[in-house]
Protein backbone atom coordinates (compact mmCIF):
# COMPACT_ATOMS: atom_id res chain seq x y z
CA UNK A 1 0.00 0.00 0.00
CA UNK A 2 3.06 2.43 0.09
CA UNK A 3 2.97 3.37 -3.15
CA UNK A 4 -0.62 4.89 -2.50
CA UNK A 5 0.44 6.92 0.57
CA UNK A 6 0.58 10.55 -0.29
CA UNK A 7 3.83 12.26 -0.28
CA UNK A 8 2.92 13.84 3.19
CA UNK A 9 2.87 11.26 4.57
CA UNK A 10 6.37 9.61 3.40
CA UNK A 11 8.05 12.76 4.38
CA UNK A 12 6.44 12.37 8.03
CA UNK A 13 7.20 8.75 7.81
CA UNK A 14 11.06 9.66 7.18
CA UNK A 15 10.95 12.75 9.55
CA UNK A 16 9.80 10.39 12.62
CA UNK A 17 12.08 7.42 11.43
CA UNK A 18 15.08 9.49 11.68
CA UNK A 19 14.03 11.28 15.05
CA UNK A 20 13.38 8.14 16.93
CA UNK A 21 17.12 6.59 15.35
CA UNK A 22 18.76 9.95 16.32
CA UNK A 23 17.26 9.81 19.89
CA UNK A 24 18.06 6.49 20.62
CA UNK A 25 21.69 6.58 19.00
CA UNK A 26 22.18 10.02 21.00
CA UNK A 27 20.94 8.32 24.10
CA UNK A 28 21.47 4.46 23.98
CA UNK A 29 24.56 3.80 21.49
CA UNK A 30 26.59 6.43 22.21
CA UNK A 31 26.98 5.71 26.34
CA UNK A 32 27.65 1.96 24.68
CA UNK A 33 30.07 2.72 22.62
CA UNK A 34 31.75 5.25 25.08
CA UNK A 35 32.03 1.80 27.35
CA UNK A 36 34.71 0.33 24.66
CA UNK A 37 36.05 3.98 23.88
CA UNK A 38 37.37 4.24 26.86
CA UNK A 39 38.20 0.38 27.88
CA UNK A 40 40.32 0.36 24.61
CA UNK A 41 41.48 4.14 24.50
CA UNK A 42 44.45 3.32 21.82
CA UNK A 43 42.22 1.16 19.70
CA UNK A 44 39.40 4.00 19.53
CA UNK A 45 42.62 6.39 18.44
CA UNK A 46 43.26 3.71 16.04
CA UNK A 47 40.21 3.64 14.86
CA UNK A 48 39.67 7.13 14.16
CA UNK A 49 42.97 7.71 12.51
CA UNK A 50 41.64 4.70 10.51
CA UNK A 51 38.66 6.00 9.37
CA UNK A 52 40.55 9.15 8.37
CA UNK A 53 43.19 7.15 6.07
CA UNK A 54 40.32 5.72 4.62
CA UNK A 55 38.84 8.78 3.48
CA UNK A 56 41.81 9.67 2.14
CA UNK A 57 42.39 6.97 -0.10
CA UNK A 58 44.62 5.23 1.95
CA UNK A 59 43.44 1.72 3.02
CA UNK A 60 47.07 0.38 3.98
CA UNK A 61 47.50 2.70 6.21
CA UNK A 62 44.07 2.75 7.42
CA UNK A 63 44.52 -1.10 8.40
CA UNK A 64 48.14 -0.38 9.86
CA UNK A 65 46.69 2.45 12.30
CA UNK A 66 43.73 0.16 13.21
CA UNK A 67 46.09 -2.75 13.64
CA UNK A 68 48.91 -0.77 15.88
CA UNK A 69 45.22 1.02 17.77
CA UNK A 70 44.27 -2.46 18.73
CA UNK A 71 47.22 -4.09 19.47
CA UNK A 72 48.38 -1.34 21.77
CA UNK A 73 45.04 -1.64 23.82
CA UNK A 74 45.34 -4.58 23.96
CA UNK A 75 47.24 -5.84 27.16
CA UNK A 76 46.56 -2.87 29.85
CA UNK A 77 43.48 -4.53 28.62
CA UNK A 78 43.74 -7.76 29.28
CA UNK A 79 45.93 -6.86 32.19
CA UNK A 80 43.33 -5.16 33.73
CA UNK A 81 40.61 -7.99 33.72
CA UNK A 82 42.87 -10.71 34.85
CA UNK A 83 44.57 -8.84 37.48
CA UNK A 84 43.40 -10.93 40.87
CA UNK A 85 41.16 -8.39 42.30
CA UNK A 86 39.08 -8.39 38.58
CA UNK A 87 39.30 -12.44 38.93
CA UNK A 88 38.15 -12.88 42.67
CA UNK A 89 34.86 -10.09 41.41
CA UNK A 90 34.32 -12.08 38.54
CA UNK A 91 34.31 -15.53 40.54
CA UNK A 92 31.86 -13.70 43.30
CA UNK A 93 29.48 -12.48 40.15
CA UNK A 94 29.42 -16.21 38.55
CA UNK A 95 28.84 -17.81 42.28
CA UNK A 96 25.99 -15.00 42.99
CA UNK A 97 24.32 -15.07 39.73
CA UNK A 98 24.79 -19.02 40.39
CA UNK A 99 22.81 -19.60 43.53
CA UNK A 100 20.08 -16.51 42.55
CA UNK A 101 19.19 -17.65 38.95
CA UNK A 102 18.46 -21.03 40.02
CA UNK A 103 16.71 -19.97 43.20
CA UNK A 104 14.00 -18.12 41.25
CA UNK A 105 13.83 -20.27 38.68
CA UNK A 106 12.69 -23.07 41.13
CA UNK A 107 10.21 -21.20 42.57
CA UNK A 108 9.65 -19.39 39.90
CA UNK A 109 8.01 -22.85 38.38
CA UNK A 110 6.32 -23.19 41.41
CA UNK A 111 4.00 -20.17 41.63
CA UNK A 112 3.78 -20.23 37.91
CA UNK A 113 1.96 -23.61 38.25
CA UNK A 114 0.00 -23.35 41.36
CA UNK A 115 -1.19 -19.59 39.97
CA UNK A 116 -1.74 -21.07 36.65
CA UNK A 117 -3.15 -24.61 37.14
CA UNK A 118 -5.68 -23.73 40.23
CA UNK A 119 -8.19 -21.70 41.19
CA UNK A 120 -7.88 -20.28 44.43
CA UNK A 121 -8.73 -17.07 46.39
CA UNK A 122 -5.86 -14.00 46.92
CA UNK A 123 -4.28 -15.30 43.44
CA UNK A 124 -4.23 -11.75 42.76
CA UNK A 125 -3.01 -10.31 45.65
CA UNK A 126 -0.31 -13.28 45.18
CA UNK A 127 0.45 -12.19 41.19
CA UNK A 128 1.34 -8.41 42.87
CA UNK A 129 3.54 -9.34 45.53
CA UNK A 130 5.51 -11.40 43.14
CA UNK A 131 6.05 -8.34 41.38
CA UNK A 132 6.97 -6.55 44.59
CA UNK A 133 10.30 -6.69 44.37
CA UNK A 134 10.40 -4.23 41.04
CA UNK A 135 8.71 -1.39 42.68
CA UNK A 136 11.65 -1.61 45.72
CA UNK A 137 14.49 0.74 45.03
CA UNK A 138 17.37 -1.57 45.10
CA UNK A 139 19.46 0.57 48.02
CA UNK A 140 15.98 -0.44 50.07
CA UNK A 141 16.37 -4.08 49.02
CA UNK A 142 19.84 -3.98 50.95
CA UNK A 143 18.73 -1.94 53.70
CA UNK A 144 16.31 -4.95 54.71
CA UNK A 145 18.82 -7.39 54.86
CA UNK A 146 21.14 -5.46 57.05
CA UNK A 147 17.98 -4.92 59.60
CA UNK A 148 17.53 -8.48 59.42
CA UNK A 149 21.23 -10.03 59.99
CA UNK A 150 23.27 -6.99 60.46
CA UNK A 151 24.65 -7.40 64.30
CA UNK A 152 22.54 -5.09 65.49
CA UNK A 153 19.55 -6.66 63.18
CA UNK A 154 16.77 -9.01 64.44
CA UNK A 155 18.84 -12.44 63.96
CA UNK A 156 22.20 -10.52 64.56
CA UNK A 157 23.12 -11.75 68.10
CA UNK A 158 21.90 -14.73 67.55
CA UNK A 159 24.14 -15.06 64.08
CA UNK A 160 26.99 -13.08 66.10
CA UNK A 161 27.26 -16.06 68.92
CA UNK A 162 27.12 -18.56 66.41
CA UNK A 163 29.69 -17.15 64.45
CA UNK A 164 27.88 -16.71 61.01
CA UNK A 165 28.15 -14.05 59.00
CA UNK A 166 25.90 -13.14 56.12
CA UNK A 167 25.69 -9.25 55.58
CA UNK A 168 28.99 -7.91 54.56
CA UNK A 169 29.46 -11.25 53.28
CA UNK A 170 29.01 -13.33 50.58
CA UNK A 171 25.56 -14.81 51.82
CA UNK A 172 24.35 -11.21 51.90
CA UNK A 173 25.29 -10.49 48.61
CA UNK A 174 23.39 -13.88 47.16
CA UNK A 175 20.31 -12.56 49.20
CA UNK A 176 20.64 -9.51 47.58
CA UNK A 177 20.64 -10.99 44.65
CA UNK A 178 17.83 -13.11 44.94
CA UNK A 179 16.04 -10.34 46.16
CA UNK A 180 16.04 -8.08 42.68
CA UNK A 181 16.12 -10.99 40.66
CA UNK A 182 13.00 -12.29 42.06
CA UNK A 183 9.79 -11.91 39.56
CA UNK A 184 11.63 -12.93 36.33
CA UNK A 185 11.32 -16.19 35.95
CA UNK A 186 7.65 -15.68 37.18
CA UNK A 187 6.45 -13.16 35.04
CA UNK A 188 7.42 -14.70 32.14
CA UNK A 189 6.17 -17.94 33.05
CA UNK A 190 2.47 -16.94 34.38
CA UNK A 191 1.37 -15.82 31.00
CA UNK A 192 2.82 -18.27 28.84
CA UNK A 193 1.14 -21.07 31.03
CA UNK A 194 -2.19 -18.84 31.40
CA UNK A 195 -2.55 -19.46 27.45
CA UNK A 196 -1.51 -23.38 27.59
CA UNK A 197 -4.36 -23.70 29.89
CA UNK A 198 -4.94 -27.07 31.89
CA UNK A 199 -6.54 -29.20 29.69
CA UNK A 200 -3.23 -31.00 28.67
CA UNK A 201 -2.10 -31.48 31.80
CA UNK A 202 -5.71 -32.91 32.88
CA UNK A 203 -5.41 -35.52 29.96
CA UNK A 204 -2.34 -36.59 31.04
CA UNK A 205 -3.50 -37.19 34.75
CA UNK A 206 -6.53 -38.70 33.43
CA UNK A 207 -4.12 -41.33 31.85
CA UNK A 208 -2.05 -42.18 34.60
CA UNK A 209 0.79 -39.79 34.67
CA UNK A 210 2.54 -38.75 38.31
CA UNK A 211 2.61 -35.46 38.77
CA UNK A 212 6.16 -35.14 38.35
CA UNK A 213 5.98 -36.90 34.89
CA UNK A 214 2.96 -34.59 33.95
CA UNK A 215 5.38 -31.54 34.52
CA UNK A 216 8.62 -33.28 33.06
CA UNK A 217 6.64 -34.77 29.61
CA UNK A 218 3.90 -32.70 29.13
CA UNK A 219 4.11 -28.83 30.86
CA UNK A 220 8.14 -28.53 30.40
CA UNK A 221 8.41 -28.81 26.66
CA UNK A 222 5.10 -26.23 26.32
CA UNK A 223 7.07 -23.65 28.61
CA UNK A 224 10.60 -24.05 28.04
CA UNK A 225 10.85 -20.91 25.41
CA UNK A 226 9.07 -18.84 28.06
CA UNK A 227 11.35 -20.55 30.80
CA UNK A 228 14.76 -19.70 28.73
CA UNK A 229 13.65 -16.63 28.32
CA UNK A 230 12.95 -15.42 31.75
CA UNK A 231 16.82 -17.12 32.94
CA UNK A 232 17.78 -14.76 30.65
CA UNK A 233 16.48 -11.80 32.12
CA UNK A 234 17.01 -12.55 35.42
CA UNK A 235 20.81 -13.71 35.26
CA UNK A 236 21.23 -10.49 33.46
CA UNK A 237 19.99 -8.23 36.04
CA UNK A 238 21.74 -10.97 38.65
CA UNK A 239 25.14 -10.30 37.71
CA UNK A 240 24.79 -6.65 36.74
CA UNK A 241 23.07 -5.37 39.86
CA UNK A 242 24.47 -3.06 42.24
CA UNK A 243 22.56 -1.18 44.21
CA UNK A 244 21.51 -3.60 46.75
CA UNK A 245 24.60 -5.41 46.54
CA UNK A 246 26.85 -2.47 47.47
CA UNK A 247 24.63 -2.13 50.59
CA UNK A 248 25.07 -5.58 51.80
CA UNK A 249 28.81 -5.87 50.34
CA UNK A 250 31.81 -4.95 52.78
CA UNK A 251 33.35 -3.59 49.93
CA UNK A 252 36.42 -5.96 50.68
CA UNK A 253 38.71 -6.27 47.39
CA UNK A 254 39.47 -9.68 46.07
CA UNK A 255 36.24 -10.71 48.41
CA UNK A 256 33.12 -9.40 48.77
CA UNK A 257 33.42 -7.43 45.05
CA UNK A 258 31.21 -8.66 42.49
CA UNK A 259 32.16 -6.75 39.18
CA UNK A 260 30.17 -4.22 38.95
CA UNK A 261 31.36 -3.17 42.42
CA UNK A 262 34.81 -3.68 41.12
CA UNK A 263 34.20 -1.04 38.48
CA UNK A 264 32.93 1.46 41.28
CA UNK A 265 36.30 0.88 43.10
CA UNK A 266 38.72 1.78 40.30
CA UNK A 267 36.64 4.39 39.30
CA UNK A 268 36.54 5.91 42.14
CA UNK A 269 40.62 5.61 42.37
CA UNK A 270 40.84 7.39 39.15
CA UNK A 271 42.06 4.11 37.15
CA UNK A 272 39.97 4.75 34.75
CA UNK A 273 41.16 2.33 32.30
CA UNK A 274 41.07 -0.79 34.24
CA UNK A 275 37.35 0.51 35.69
CA UNK A 276 35.68 0.66 31.88
CA UNK A 277 38.35 -2.71 30.91
CA UNK A 278 35.53 -4.72 33.61
CA UNK A 279 33.12 -2.79 32.64
CA UNK A 280 32.90 -3.45 29.22
CA UNK A 281 33.24 -7.54 30.20
CA UNK A 282 29.60 -6.58 31.86
CA UNK A 283 28.35 -4.50 28.78
CA UNK A 284 29.65 -7.64 26.43
CA UNK A 285 27.47 -9.60 28.77
CA UNK A 286 24.29 -7.17 28.18
CA UNK A 287 24.90 -7.86 24.11
CA UNK A 288 24.63 -11.42 24.66
CA UNK A 289 21.71 -11.20 26.14
CA UNK A 290 20.02 -8.69 24.03
CA UNK A 291 21.30 -11.36 21.23
CA UNK A 292 20.02 -14.31 22.87
CA UNK A 293 16.13 -12.06 24.05
CA UNK A 294 16.55 -11.60 20.02
CA UNK A 295 17.14 -15.67 19.08
CA UNK A 296 14.43 -16.75 21.71
CA UNK A 297 11.62 -13.68 20.35
CA UNK A 298 12.56 -14.39 16.94
CA UNK A 299 12.12 -19.01 17.69
CA UNK A 300 9.58 -18.69 20.29
CA UNK A 301 7.30 -15.19 19.03
CA UNK A 302 7.32 -13.38 21.80
CA UNK A 303 5.69 -10.68 21.41
CA UNK A 304 8.28 -8.16 23.25
CA UNK A 305 5.50 -7.25 25.75
CA UNK A 306 7.59 -8.20 28.40
CA UNK A 307 7.58 -5.18 31.16
CA UNK A 308 10.63 -4.94 32.92
CA UNK B 1 -15.93 -23.18 37.47
CA UNK B 2 -14.46 -26.30 39.27
CA UNK B 3 -12.45 -25.49 42.33
CA UNK B 4 -11.33 -28.94 42.17
CA UNK B 5 -8.46 -29.93 39.65
CA UNK B 6 -7.25 -33.14 38.83
CA UNK B 7 -3.84 -31.91 38.25
CA UNK B 8 -1.72 -32.83 41.44
CA UNK B 9 0.64 -30.65 43.31
CA UNK B 10 -0.95 -27.80 44.56
CA UNK B 11 -0.24 -27.98 47.79
CA UNK B 12 3.12 -28.60 47.14
CA UNK B 13 3.53 -25.36 44.34
CA UNK B 14 1.76 -23.06 46.62
CA UNK B 15 3.25 -24.09 50.32
CA UNK B 16 6.42 -23.95 48.35
CA UNK B 17 5.94 -20.56 46.74
CA UNK B 18 4.33 -18.82 49.81
CA UNK B 19 7.49 -20.01 52.12
CA UNK B 20 9.81 -18.57 49.84
CA UNK B 21 7.88 -15.09 49.09
CA UNK B 22 7.37 -14.77 53.00
CA UNK B 23 11.27 -15.81 53.93
CA UNK B 24 12.75 -13.61 51.39
CA UNK B 25 10.53 -10.79 50.64
CA UNK B 26 7.82 -10.14 52.59
CA UNK B 27 9.27 -10.72 56.36
CA UNK B 28 12.70 -8.97 55.36
CA UNK B 29 10.69 -6.14 53.70
CA UNK B 30 8.45 -5.37 56.93
CA UNK B 31 11.87 -4.75 58.78
CA UNK B 32 11.29 -1.35 57.68
CA UNK B 33 7.73 -0.84 58.96
CA UNK B 34 8.29 -2.44 62.29
CA UNK B 35 11.43 -0.76 63.11
CA UNK B 36 9.86 2.39 61.67
CA UNK B 37 6.87 1.84 63.84
CA UNK B 38 9.49 1.29 66.87
CA UNK B 39 11.18 5.18 66.83
CA UNK B 40 7.81 7.23 67.50
CA UNK B 41 5.75 9.56 65.41
CA UNK B 42 7.94 12.47 66.48
CA UNK B 43 11.30 10.91 65.96
CA UNK B 44 9.97 9.38 62.49
CA UNK B 45 9.24 12.77 61.67
CA UNK B 46 12.66 14.63 62.54
CA UNK B 47 14.75 12.01 60.74
CA UNK B 48 12.43 10.94 57.49
CA UNK B 49 12.08 15.09 57.01
CA UNK B 50 15.40 16.60 57.94
CA UNK B 51 15.91 19.15 55.90
CA UNK B 52 18.97 17.64 54.06
CA UNK B 53 16.47 14.71 53.20
CA UNK B 54 13.81 16.52 52.02
CA UNK B 55 16.08 17.99 49.35
CA UNK B 56 17.02 14.83 48.39
CA UNK B 57 13.21 14.08 47.72
CA UNK B 58 12.73 16.89 46.09
CA UNK B 59 15.61 16.56 43.86
CA UNK B 60 14.66 12.47 42.99
CA UNK B 61 11.25 13.31 42.97
CA UNK B 62 12.17 16.31 40.39
CA UNK B 63 14.47 14.63 38.34
CA UNK B 64 12.69 11.42 38.46
CA UNK B 65 9.26 13.70 37.47
CA UNK B 66 11.09 15.34 34.40
CA UNK B 67 13.30 12.30 32.88
CA UNK B 68 9.84 10.38 32.99
CA UNK B 69 7.37 13.33 30.88
CA UNK B 70 10.99 13.25 28.31
CA UNK B 71 10.60 9.69 28.29
CA UNK B 72 6.91 9.86 27.67
CA UNK B 73 7.29 12.03 24.09
CA UNK B 74 10.43 10.15 23.05
CA UNK B 75 8.98 6.63 23.66
CA UNK B 76 6.01 7.59 22.25
CA UNK B 77 7.99 8.60 18.89
CA UNK B 78 10.31 5.04 19.71
CA UNK B 79 6.79 3.11 20.00
CA UNK B 80 5.26 4.29 16.95
CA UNK B 81 8.16 3.99 14.64
CA UNK B 82 8.62 0.62 15.86
CA UNK B 83 4.71 -0.56 15.07
CA UNK B 84 3.77 1.27 12.50
CA UNK B 85 6.69 1.59 10.02
CA UNK B 86 8.76 -1.21 8.35
CA UNK B 87 12.47 -0.54 7.79
CA UNK B 88 16.00 -1.98 7.69
CA UNK B 89 17.24 -2.85 10.91
CA UNK B 90 14.11 -2.55 12.82
CA UNK B 91 15.14 -5.54 15.00
CA UNK B 92 18.44 -3.56 15.96
CA UNK B 93 16.59 -0.41 16.78
CA UNK B 94 14.11 -2.72 19.02
CA UNK B 95 17.39 -4.34 20.74
CA UNK B 96 18.59 -1.04 21.11
CA UNK B 97 15.54 -0.32 23.43
CA UNK B 98 16.23 -3.21 25.63
CA UNK B 99 19.96 -1.95 25.78
CA UNK B 100 19.57 0.19 29.03
CA UNK B 101 17.47 -2.40 31.00
CA UNK B 102 20.34 -4.97 30.11
CA UNK B 103 23.06 -2.77 30.77
CA UNK B 104 24.68 -3.00 34.70
CA UNK B 105 23.53 0.18 35.93
CA UNK B 106 26.88 1.30 37.19
CA UNK B 107 28.15 0.06 33.83
CA UNK B 108 25.89 2.68 32.24
CA UNK B 109 26.86 5.72 35.15
CA UNK B 110 30.55 5.72 34.61
CA UNK B 111 29.91 5.67 30.68
CA UNK B 112 27.65 8.91 30.82
CA UNK B 113 29.71 10.59 33.17
CA UNK B 114 32.67 9.89 30.84
CA UNK B 115 30.27 11.47 27.59
CA UNK B 116 29.05 14.53 29.28
CA UNK B 117 32.54 15.55 32.43
CA UNK B 118 33.46 18.63 30.81
CA UNK B 119 36.21 16.57 28.69
CA UNK B 120 34.16 13.95 27.89
CA UNK B 121 32.45 13.47 24.10
CA UNK B 122 29.56 15.47 24.61
CA UNK B 123 30.57 17.36 27.51
CA UNK B 124 33.67 19.07 25.39
CA UNK B 125 31.02 20.81 23.41
CA UNK B 126 29.21 22.21 26.11
CA UNK B 127 31.57 23.84 28.76
CA UNK B 128 32.75 26.42 26.60
CA UNK B 129 28.40 27.59 26.32
CA UNK B 130 28.83 27.53 30.28
CA UNK B 131 26.64 24.15 29.91
CA UNK B 132 27.23 21.92 32.80
CA UNK B 133 25.78 18.52 32.74
CA UNK B 134 27.70 16.07 34.90
CA UNK B 135 27.63 16.42 38.72
CA UNK B 136 24.18 18.90 38.38
CA UNK B 137 20.61 17.64 38.09
CA UNK B 138 20.56 17.75 34.39
CA UNK B 139 23.29 14.69 34.56
CA UNK B 140 21.15 13.02 36.70
CA UNK B 141 17.69 13.93 34.89
CA UNK B 142 19.83 12.21 31.86
CA UNK B 143 20.93 9.11 33.33
CA UNK B 144 17.21 8.42 34.53
CA UNK B 145 15.87 9.38 30.90
CA UNK B 146 18.66 6.60 29.71
CA UNK B 147 17.18 3.49 32.10
CA UNK B 148 13.25 4.59 31.73
CA UNK B 149 13.05 4.56 27.54
CA UNK B 150 12.22 0.85 27.91
CA UNK B 151 10.02 1.11 30.80
CA UNK B 152 7.97 4.10 28.95
CA UNK B 153 8.18 2.09 24.90
CA UNK B 154 7.33 -1.58 26.09
CA UNK B 155 4.36 -0.50 27.79
CA UNK B 156 3.23 2.13 24.97
CA UNK B 157 4.34 -0.35 22.12
CA UNK B 158 1.28 -3.04 22.61
CA UNK B 159 -1.36 -1.08 22.95
CA UNK B 160 -0.47 0.95 19.89
CA UNK B 161 0.08 -2.15 18.43
CA UNK B 162 -3.36 -3.39 19.01
CA UNK B 163 -4.95 -0.46 18.01
CA UNK B 164 -6.95 -0.24 15.08
CA UNK B 165 -5.88 1.63 12.44
CA UNK B 166 -9.52 1.95 10.56
CA UNK B 167 -10.08 4.42 13.75
CA UNK B 168 -7.88 7.09 12.44
CA UNK B 169 -8.47 6.55 8.79
CA UNK B 170 -12.22 7.39 9.41
CA UNK B 171 -11.45 10.45 11.18
CA UNK B 172 -9.21 11.47 7.88
CA UNK B 173 -11.97 10.39 5.64
CA UNK B 174 -14.29 12.48 7.80
CA UNK B 175 -11.68 15.44 7.13
CA UNK B 176 -9.80 15.67 10.08
CA UNK B 177 -6.04 17.03 10.12
CA UNK B 178 -3.25 14.30 10.74
CA UNK B 179 -3.08 16.77 14.34
CA UNK B 180 -6.52 16.57 15.12
CA UNK B 181 -6.41 12.36 14.13
CA UNK B 182 -3.27 12.21 16.67
CA UNK B 183 -4.84 14.74 19.61
CA UNK B 184 -8.72 13.84 19.16
CA UNK B 185 -8.47 9.73 18.43
CA UNK B 186 -4.57 8.63 19.28
CA UNK B 187 -3.88 10.19 22.73
CA UNK B 188 -6.95 9.84 24.24
CA UNK B 189 -6.93 5.96 23.07
CA UNK B 190 -3.38 6.39 24.43
CA UNK B 191 -3.44 7.56 27.44
CA UNK B 192 -4.19 4.67 29.81
CA UNK B 193 -0.85 3.64 28.68
CA UNK B 194 0.81 6.17 28.65
CA UNK B 195 0.13 7.36 32.05
CA UNK B 196 0.84 3.63 33.68
CA UNK B 197 4.93 4.32 31.66
CA UNK B 198 4.87 7.66 32.99
CA UNK B 199 4.19 5.49 36.53
CA UNK B 200 6.74 2.91 35.99
CA UNK B 201 9.94 5.42 34.79
CA UNK B 202 9.00 8.20 37.73
CA UNK B 203 8.86 4.90 39.84
CA UNK B 204 12.18 3.59 38.32
CA UNK B 205 13.58 6.92 39.08
CA UNK B 206 13.09 7.79 42.42
CA UNK B 207 14.40 4.66 43.65
CA UNK B 208 17.43 4.45 41.02
CA UNK B 209 20.84 4.43 42.70
CA UNK B 210 23.89 2.79 40.76
CA UNK B 211 23.43 4.84 37.08
CA UNK B 212 22.88 8.26 39.00
CA UNK B 213 25.44 8.22 41.87
CA UNK B 214 28.77 8.44 39.74
CA UNK B 215 27.14 11.77 37.53
CA UNK B 216 25.31 13.32 39.81
CA UNK B 217 28.51 14.84 42.35
CA UNK B 218 26.63 13.86 45.21
CA UNK B 219 26.80 17.25 47.12
CA UNK B 220 24.60 17.96 50.47
CA UNK B 221 21.16 19.92 49.10
CA UNK B 222 22.51 19.84 45.66
CA UNK B 223 22.76 17.04 43.79
CA UNK B 224 22.61 14.17 46.15
CA UNK B 225 19.78 11.45 45.51
CA UNK B 226 17.11 10.06 48.07
CA UNK B 227 18.29 6.79 47.53
CA UNK B 228 22.13 8.18 48.65
CA UNK B 229 20.76 9.47 51.75
CA UNK B 230 20.02 5.88 52.41
CA UNK B 231 23.49 4.42 51.78
CA UNK B 232 25.03 7.51 53.74
CA UNK B 233 23.13 7.36 57.18
CA UNK B 234 23.81 3.52 56.72
CA UNK B 235 27.95 4.25 56.80
CA UNK B 236 27.26 6.62 59.78
CA UNK B 237 25.91 3.30 61.30
CA UNK B 238 22.55 5.48 61.82
CA UNK B 239 20.33 2.62 60.87
CA UNK B 240 17.10 4.74 62.15
CA UNK B 241 17.92 6.94 60.03
CA UNK B 242 18.47 4.98 56.73
CA UNK B 243 15.29 3.05 57.80
CA UNK B 244 12.74 5.75 58.27
CA UNK B 245 14.05 7.30 54.83
CA UNK B 246 13.59 3.97 53.19
CA UNK B 247 10.19 3.71 55.01
CA UNK B 248 8.84 6.58 52.73
CA UNK B 249 10.63 5.65 49.82
CA UNK B 250 8.57 2.64 50.30
CA UNK B 251 4.95 4.10 50.72
CA UNK B 252 5.68 5.94 47.74
CA UNK B 253 6.89 2.72 45.35
CA UNK B 254 3.55 1.41 46.61
CA UNK B 255 1.27 4.21 46.26
CA UNK B 256 2.85 4.09 42.72
CA UNK B 257 2.09 0.83 42.31
CA UNK B 258 -1.29 1.43 43.35
CA UNK B 259 -1.94 4.20 41.02
CA UNK B 260 -0.93 1.80 38.16
CA UNK B 261 -3.25 -0.86 39.02
CA UNK B 262 -6.01 1.65 39.30
CA UNK B 263 -5.12 3.13 35.71
CA UNK B 264 -5.11 -0.58 34.38
CA UNK B 265 -8.69 -1.11 35.93
CA UNK B 266 -9.96 1.96 34.92
CA UNK B 267 -8.18 1.40 31.33
CA UNK B 268 -9.70 -2.15 30.79
CA UNK B 269 -13.42 -0.64 31.98
CA UNK B 270 -13.17 1.83 29.06
CA UNK B 271 -12.36 -0.74 26.46
CA UNK B 272 -15.01 -2.92 27.57
CA UNK B 273 -17.87 0.12 27.85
Amino acid sequence: MSHATPLRHRTGRALLIGAALLWLAFFVLLPLLSVFAQALPAAATGLTAGFKAIGHGAPVKALGAIGSGFAHSWSPYWEAITQPDALAAIKLTLIAAGIAVPANLVFGIAVSWAITKFDFPGKGLLISLVDLPLSVSPVVAGLIYVLMFGATGWFGPWLVEHDVQIVFAVPGIVLATIFVTFPFVARELIPVMTEQGRDDETAAVALGASGWQTFWHVTLPNIRWGLLYGVLLCNARAMGEFGAVSVVSGHIRGETNTMPLHVEILYNEYNFLAAFAVASLLALLALVTLVLKGLLEWRYGHGGSARH
Amino acid sequence: MTRRSVIPGFGLTLGFGLLYLSLLVLIPLSTIFVKSAGMGWHDFVRVAFASRTLAAYRLSFGAAAAAAAVNLAAGLLVAWVLVRYDFAGKKLVSAMVDLPFALPTAVAGIALTALYAPNGWIGQFLSPLGIKIAYTPIGITIALIFIGLPLVVRTIEPVLADMPREVEEAAETLGATRLQTFTRVLLPALFPAMLTGFALAFARGIGEYGSVIFISGNMPFATEIAPLRIVGQLEEFDYAGATAIAAVMLVVSFAMLFFINLVQIWARRRMEA
